[in-house]
């Protein structure tokens, strides 16, 4: 399940597609993980756009994604989230803790 | 409350599966003509209790996974996944938001989503001796569809 990066100063966007769970979430976090880590951003994006399909797992992947943001003392944004990932999110009451948009 | 059709599957407790299940359960409710919204529900509450299973109930081995998809009166698909692995010792305590005994791919939010997607959650469970998770979700009659 690779992801796309683009990078503009202490910007970061970085597209996630395909099925998140928990079968895939273990690889997406450790891309995740170092693509922050490389680049180090003031502020990241998530784009939901290209993902097909989520559980509690996909929950997981930003909630560890905020907190390693929280450790550079940057921002983190989920844009382009399709329906059923948001219910999922809604579900969970993911908004209280990261910017959906 | 009769049973009009019924399927089951077994598969390992391998993560592998966890779309499987998904895939399988959707095939079986396409009869019932859910929209896609209801199918992506069904998948969603589906992955929640296979990966429950595979996750908690083998923590150090593989083990069986069964599950039984049911079509009952009243256009409602009931969904049944059950594993013979180590059981939850307190139920009340695991259904409780964010609670996890899982790894940093689990957010402890899988029996939430499921009672937030589907219509009724019912969790049995004997400590040694395994879990059935059973769901159930009524499938809005569509206007014009034939039964």
């Amino acid at each position: 399940m690779p992801i796309h990066v683009e990078q503009t100063a202490g910007q970061v966007s970085i597209q996630l597609s395909g099925e998140i769970d928990h079968h895939g979430a273990r690889s997406m976090m450790g891309q995740l993980e170092d693509a922050i880590a490389a680049r180090m951003p003031t502020q990241l994006t998530l784009d939901l756009s290209g993902v097909t399909f989520m559980d509690s797992s996909g929950i997981a992947v930003l909630l560890r994604t905020l907190r390693q943001m929280e450790q550079l003392g940057g921002t983190l944004r989920v844009v382009r989230i399709p329906p059923q990932s948001r219910r999922v999110l809604d579900a969970a009451g993911v908004g209280r803790l990261v910017t959906l948009e | 409350m009769n049973i009009i059709d019924q399927a089951t599957v077994a598969f390992s407790s391998r993560s592998a599966n966890e779309g499987f299940a998904r895939a399988a359960a959707a095939c079986f409710a396409a009869q019932l003509d859910p929209t896609l919204d209801e199918v992506a529900d069904i998948k969603t509450a589906v992955s929640e209790a296979v990966t429950n299973a595979i996750v908690h109930a083998y923590p150090n081995q593989l083990g069986r996974i069964t599950m039984r998809l049911r079509l009952l009166e009243g256009n409602i698909l009931e969904v049944q996944i059950k594993d013979t692995g180590v059981g939850i010792p307190d139920v009340a305590q695991a259904r409780v938001p964010l609670f996890t005994t899982g790894n940093e791919e689990r957010s402890g939010m899988g029996f939430t989503i499921m009672e937030s997607f589907m219509d009724k959650l019912t969790v049995r469970s004997r400590v040694g001796q395994g879990t059935t998770v059973t769901m159930r979700r009524r499938i809005a009659r569509r206007a014009g569809a034939a039964r």
